[in-house]
């Protein structure tokens, strides 16, 4: 055993944020006195360019070999301190952080006292911890120049495209015969009124004839092994069972439409139809009604679809104005008109302008619509115009949701990435990692993440398409070193850990013992805490430095 | 009221509950300040053993936060946590130590107030049983004996591998498709618990000094019949051993 690691306190006063209401002079002095710091100090703001060399400065002067800062959220500011620390060589995994302000100060401005104990606590941990951290080598492994997309709509094909006009091959898988998705359902597309196949046909046409770009349609995938760079997917063709080797994948398979049998009598009488529906009428040129009534979040904003789906009223603004050029009444009933943004709020002026009428309903009051023997009867109260309203129309319109595609279960199952309560895919961070998953070289675009528009979708698409192409653009990855060990001597060759790796990231060697798959590990730690044997050393929470946090907290002063 | 102040240790996981702790701060929503945090990647790094322990080193309650299920950045990591604090649980139950000092709860990370709102409960909750019967300089002899022999018990093959099999036997079945339902788990479980406890206290026992089977029996409130079982186990794990025969009666020590 070596001498103990000299360890480097830095306290951040976050300008006032920590500062006005944690004592941070006397936690310094205190982290003067913790067992292996060699040095403390306070800083105005310790991220600051200043701060940073502040740091490099001390491991220089006294010879520092683990860093503690005392700041805000490891969340957000762990990765600019792990390179400061590795500029001035000490390894990233060297570093430790005391939340002394989001988990402290910000939480507890009205006990200054308490809450510079409790800075001194967390910096106490902190220190315990880092004295027993070691450096951590990060697996590089190389990336295959090929990317996967899930889906062949306008989001997987805008996004394969430009993934392809990188130089890197991609494929497209497509459950369906043809390449194209909803909007092979659309009519003509807002604000231009240019008909959907004038937009779709010219993208079907360079996707299809683009040397880097393969598509395999009435294709699903079934199985995916790897991760970030080298993923083996296994894909049921039409020939039959093809193993794609890729370095990124995208998720691009769209939504579904509701078809909401039974509501409002759909299903039952050939005149209630979708919106999506009406547009094949419109494309047709079948639609003769005279009086055309709209309901909107028919089967959505309710309990089994809570959420708003956003294109919905859109859509029906947009073909109402269609409708009423061919001089019918249109009547939109809706809940809360969203128009929203500078397009749609034109289009929601221009459909009032041509005669439309906008009807608002009640959630709880929900129109009421029968089949009398002379046509379909709706009936409303509608605290527009403060009255029951009843109207008989020619057609019924229900503007229906986007919904979860059937199988985005089992495609989020086999992907090993999450779907959010509503059942769509769910980003890393909806904020910061709007179109990365939380799982390294898999991405989501368009509305297989959450209805939006076509814009809006492409927009994404062409995001994954950059965000994709970073690893192969690199050639080389580096994975964290946050990761499981076996130790050969003491595994039993139980498998446990195999069983319980969210990502099979555990193989048996030819000894029948466990081995960790560095690259693989994404550093869960569930082997490790559950090994019968303890044999899983779990790096950067192993089994003594949690065991050090948890026992400096319960130390008394 | 009282003056009491817990001392609380939290396990928060890295991707929601720890993100849900920083929004509470960001949103500057105030909550008591009894609460010491330690990041773990995923909930389900956390293993009973390590609640115990710090238990024993004197924590008037232990809080661990996660994911909610469906939502786990590890997929399934929480789905580990939930059946580990299951097996917490019981092991807690035998010691005699209040149940209300653990806490299994989750957390999203968009849920800063619901977080604000769980350390207050939990404080206060712990407040109410007030301070633990284990803290130095006088701990309950008997609850510490419980509180260790659960530590080594949730420590050790026997128990760990079950919880690890659990998830496995339950939804998927065994290497030969053999599934057991969970009524059926939780029974081989339950009986596992008390045995690995018993046998550990016992352990712990004979590692301070020797020991008659009726001298153990008295000391852990047991029928001697009842350790003579447990005996046997021990001997056949090798942990134990007859020491010394004393006036006809046979001493046991640890090996």
């Amino acid at each position: 055993m070596t001498s103990a690691p000299r360890i480097g306190v830095f306290v951040c006063r976050c300008g006032i944020n920590i500062a006005a209401y944690v004592d941070v002079p006397a936690v310094v002095e205190y982290a003067k006195t913790l067992p292996g710091v060699t040095y403390a100090e306070e800083n105005m703001y310790t991220c600051s360019s200043d701060g940073l060399n502040k740091i490099k400065e001390a491991i220089k002067k006294y010879g520092l070999e683990r860093i503690v800062v005392a700041s805000c959220t490891p969340r957000t500011h762990e990765p600019l301190f792990q390179a400061t620390c590795e500029e001035s060589g000490v390894n990233k995994y060297l570093f430790e952080m005391a939340n002394i302000r989001d988990q402290c100060s910000w939480v507890h401005q009205k006990e200054p006292e308490k809450a510079t104990e409790k800075a001194k606590d967390l910096i106490r941990m902190a220190v315990a911890k880092a004295a027993l951290l070691e450096s951590g080598d990060e697996p590089e492994i190389d990336v295959t120049p090929s990317t996967l997309v899930i889906g062949g709509g306008v989001s997987g094909m805008r996004a394969a495209l430009s993934i392809a006009d990188q130089g890197f091959n991609v494929t497209i898988v497509e459950k369906e015969s043809t390449l194209g998705g909803k909007l092979r359902g659309f009519d003509s597309l807002f604000p231009h009124k240019q008909k959907a196949s004038e937009v779709l046909m010219p993208l079907i046409t360079r996707v299809s004839t683009h040397p880097r770009i393969r598509v395999l349609t009435k294709s699903t995938v079934k199985s995916v092994y790897g991760f970030l760079g080298n993923f083996d997917i296994g894909v049921e063709t039409r020939q039959g069972v093809e193993v794609l080797k890729v370095g990124t994948i995208i998720v691009a398979v769209g939504a579904d439409i509701l078809k909401p049998k039974g509501l409002y009598l759909y299903g039952e009488d050939p005149r209630v139809v979708t919106q999506s529906e009406l547009e094949q009428l419109l494309h047709k040129g079948e639609v003769d009604a005279k009086i055309v009534v709209m309901i909107q979040c028919a089967g959505s904003r309710n309990e089994e679809h809570p959420y708003c789906s956003r294109i919905c009223c859109n859509e029906a603004v947009k073909n109402a104005i269609n409708i009423t050029e061919k001089e019918s009444d249109v009547y939109i009933l809706y809940r809360d008109l969203q128009t929203y943004g500078i397009h749609y709020s034109r289009l929601e002026q221009e459909a009032k302008r041509k005669g439309v009428k906008f009807l608002k309903y009640q959630a709880e009051r929900p129109p009421l619509v029968t089949s009398e023997p002379d046509g379909l009867k709706v009936s409303l109260y509608s605290p527009t115009v403060n009255e029951a309203v009843e109207l008989r129309p020619d057609m019924l319109v229900l503007s229906t949701p986007l919904v979860p595609v059937a199988d985005a279960k089992e495609l989020s199952q086999l992907l090993k990435v999450p779907l959010d309560s509503n059942g769509f895919f769910m980003e890393a961070h909806v904020k910061l990692r709007p179109i990365d998953f939380a799982t390294d070289g898999i991405f989501i675009c368009g509305t297989a993440h959450s209805p939006k528009d076509i814009g809006e979708s492409v927009a994404q698409a062409l995001g994954v398409a950059s965000r994709a192409s970073i690893p192969m653009a690199k050639k080389r990855v580096r994975t964290a070193a946050i990761m499981s060990q076996v130790d050969q001597t003491r595994c039993s060759g139980c498998g446990t850990c195999l069983d319980v790796c969210p990502y099979n990231a555990l193989k048996k060697n030819d000894k029948g013992l466990a081995e960790t798959i560095a690259a693989v590990c994404k550093g869960c730690g569930v082997c490790g805490a559950t090994c019968p044997e303890k044999a899983i050393t779990m790096h950067h929470f192993t089994d003594a430095q949690i065991e050090a946090q948890g026992l400096a907290a319960l130390e008394e002063d | 009221m009282s003056t009491f102040e817990p001392n609380i240790v939290g396990f928060l996981c890295n991707w929601c509950s720890y993100a849900g702790a920083d929004l509470a701060g960001v949103s500057r929503i105030q909550y008591p300040t009894n609460l010491r945090i330690i990041k773990v990647m995923c909930s389900g790094r956390v293993e009973p053993g390590m609640v115990l322990e710090f238990l024993e080193a004197g924590a008037d309650g232990i809080m661990v936060t996660g994911c909610h299920i469906g939502d786990c950045h590890y997929i399934t990591g929480n789905l580990h946590t939930k059946r580990k604090f299951a097996l917490l649980q019981k092991l807690l139950a035998k010691t005699g130590l209040e149940p209300q000092r653990i806490r299994l709860e989750w957390n999203s990370a968009s849920e800063g107030q619901r977080f604000a709102n769980l350390v207050k409960e939990f404080t206060e909750q712990v407040r109410d049983i007030g301070p633990t019967p284990l803290k130095a300089p006088k701990p309950d002899a008997a609850k510490l004996l419980n509180l260790r022999a659960a530590k080594a018990a949730a420590d050790a093959f026997r128990l760990r591998a079950l919880v690890g099999k659990e998830e496995k036997l339950v939804t998927t079945g065994n290497v030969y498709g053999e599934k057991i339902t969970q009524d059926e788990f939780t029974k081989t479980m339950d009986s596992a618990v008390e045995t690995e406890f018993q046998v550990h206290r016992i352990h712990i026992l004979l590692q301070e000094r020797s020991r008659s089977v009726k001298d153990l029996a008295n000391q852990l409130s047991l029928q001697p019949r009842t350790v003579l079982g447990y005996m046997v186990a021990l001997r056949q794990r090798g942990w134990v051993d007859v020491k010394e025969t004393v006036e006809g009666t046979p001493l046991y020590a640890a090996q």
